[in-house]
């Protein structure tokens, strides 16, 4: 007893041990409701795209088959994982994962109530920008590992459209940055700007949304792995547990898209419309109810727009969405500096 | 020069985008038209016509006579029947096989019939998982028909009107 004692108060357990713990306790409480709502988005879509369609969705499994996504992740689970004789082992099976953790590690950085953020760092638009963009490698490799001709097309495709459309994100990124004078997303949230402000960057907004759409490969930019020419596309090949992972990245990344549409554009975890009032609701519920309006949107869309050809896909990122950006950046900061609003200038 | 500035300013204010989704956004709230199938059945037909019944008369007695008139006119050739006379003098059936892997549902055997024995009944849910199972004979039929006697009745006197 008294040797657990001194062990508590050594140097070792408080210098190391302890911190270890409690950030391993934060890490579990931000990624424990992530994945369950990751879980539940995949209920959602088929419930939403159900409603949309005149249909009922999954009503079998549990109340109105709430319990489906725990089914649905049992049977991957008792699935036999085939790794195709031509593949290449090692990539192969790590693609999915890394697929995985890109889209969860991103979530340290974003703020879902004031202060709570595992991660504050100064440049957390930039970590989310630089890991969002590593989540084409997951795809690539998979495509490529899988030597088969529909995941290895489909992978080419989706690294082509994922690098396209990170250069219009970047460019709204920039934007957004010129109104906060910040990289940290905390400080993206509380930055106060004039309505005109916000007016110039509803155009941007629109384009992050529809970027995002490119960048998750969702419907209608799901070409990577669209069934009628792809079959699968860059999944094609995998099964049971590695599928698995792969869905849930496309799901996760689903809710970091969200997640920093909400930061970047919707105020976080800041009442909507600057309305006071609505301030006794706990700031993480705002952020809960405006990841999940932009995942709605997400949903809304797939049940809305038909797939656009490749072609069409590259014409709008580089030839419309492209200058569209370029231009804005250009008009934001020309009508910041005219007016003066740039958000350091009165301090230096 | 106005068409194309009409084109571009559809595109960059995505009228067509916002029509469309507005019209999805609206059917979300209409109600479904799919039903909760195994627990939830929609209405069916008197006329519906689903797996076979022999029928018998109210006392007990098998209403077949052995005319042949269902075997005769089945399209798919079906039915098989046997006859003999029975101890009491009254023509019957000894053998009423209808192979329902054949059978093409097409509801002559109980148009042709003239004392309204067979007839095709409201139950559609009798998959098996083996063929044998499918070859009916004269027993299971007139099982059939015991079991769902109220309301092939019913349905028989709804639909007789009309006939």
């Amino acid at each position: 007893m008294l040797e657990n004692i001194a062990f508590l108060q050594s140097d070792f357990f408080t210098g190391y041990i302890q911190p270890v713990l409690v950030i391993t306790g934060y890490v579990l409480l931000l990624v424990v409701p992530l994945i369950l709502a990751m879980a539940y988005l995949t209920y959602a879509e088929r419930k939403v795209l159900a409603a949309m369609q005149l249909r009922q969705g999954p009503m079998m499994v549990g109340p109105f088959g709430l319990l489906q996504p725990l089914a649905d992740g049992l049977k991957l689970l008792g699935k036999e994982t085939i790794i195709p004789s031509g593949a290449n082992r090692v990539i192969f099976v790590i693609a999915p994962m890394l697929t995985f953790m890109l889209a969860l590690v991103a979530w340290a950085v974003i703020p879902v109530n004031a202060g709570w953020v595992l991660a504050d760092i100064n440049v957390g638009v930039l970590y989310l920008f630089a890991i969002s963009s590593l989540g084409v490698y997951g795809i690539l490799m998979a495509g490529w590992a899988s030597n088969s001709r529909y995941a290895f097309l489909g992978g080419l495709r989706s690294a082509a459209q994922m690098v396209s459309y990170e250069v219009s994100i970047g460019l709204v990124l920039v934007c957004v940055l010129l109104t906060t004078g910040s990289l940290n997303l905390t400080d993206i949230v509380m930055a106060e700007r004039d309505w005109w402000v916000d007016l110039l960057l509803f155009p941007m907004f629109i384009v992050f949304v529809i970027s995002a759409l490119a960048e998750t490969n969702r419907a209608p930019f799901d070409l990577p792995e669209g069934e009628s020419e792809l079959v699968g596309g860059y999944n094609v090949e995998y099964s049971s547990m590695t599928f698995a992972l792969f869905f849930l990245g496309e799901y996760m990344n689903m809710i970091l898209m969200s997640g920093m549409t909400a930061v970047l554009f919707l105020g976080g975890w800041l009442p909507p419309f600057g309305i006071e009032a609505l301030a006794v609701v706990p700031g993480v519920i705002w952020f809960i109810l405006k990841v999940c309006f932009v995942l709605f949107v997400f949903l809304w869309a797939r049940a809305t727009l038909p797939r656009y050809r490749y072609d069409q896909l590259m014409r709008l990122g580089w030839k419309v969405f492209l200058p569209l950006t370029l231009i804005w950046v250009v008009i934001m900061a020309g009508v910041l500096v005219y007016a003066e609003a740039l958000p350091n200038m009165a301090g230096g | 020069m106005s068409v194309f500035l009409d084109r571009v300013a559809r595109g960059f204010l995505m009228t067509e985008l916002v029509k469309g989704f507005a019209l999805t956004l609206k059917y979300m709230f209409k109600p479904k038209v799919t039903i909760n199938y195994p627990f939830e059945k929609g209405p069916l037909s008197p006329r519906f016509r689903g797996e076979h019944a022999l029928r018998r008369y109210p006392n007990g007695e098998e209403r077949c006579i052995a005319c042949k008139l269902c075997e005769a006119v089945c399209p798919a050739q079906a039915i098989t029947i046997e006859a003999a006379v029975r101890d009491d003098g009254s023509r019957r059936t000894t053998r009423y096989d209808i192979d329902m892997t054949k059978c093409i549902y097409c509801g002559l055997c109980q148009e042709a019939c003239p004392v309204d024995a067979i007839v095709e009944g409201p139950n559609f849910e009798f998959a098996t998982e083996t063929r044998a199972e499918l070859y009916y004979n004269k027993d299971k039929l007139l099982a059939n028909g015991d079991r769902w006697e109220a309301q092939l009745a019913a349905n028989i006197e709804a639909d007789a009107p009309y006939r």
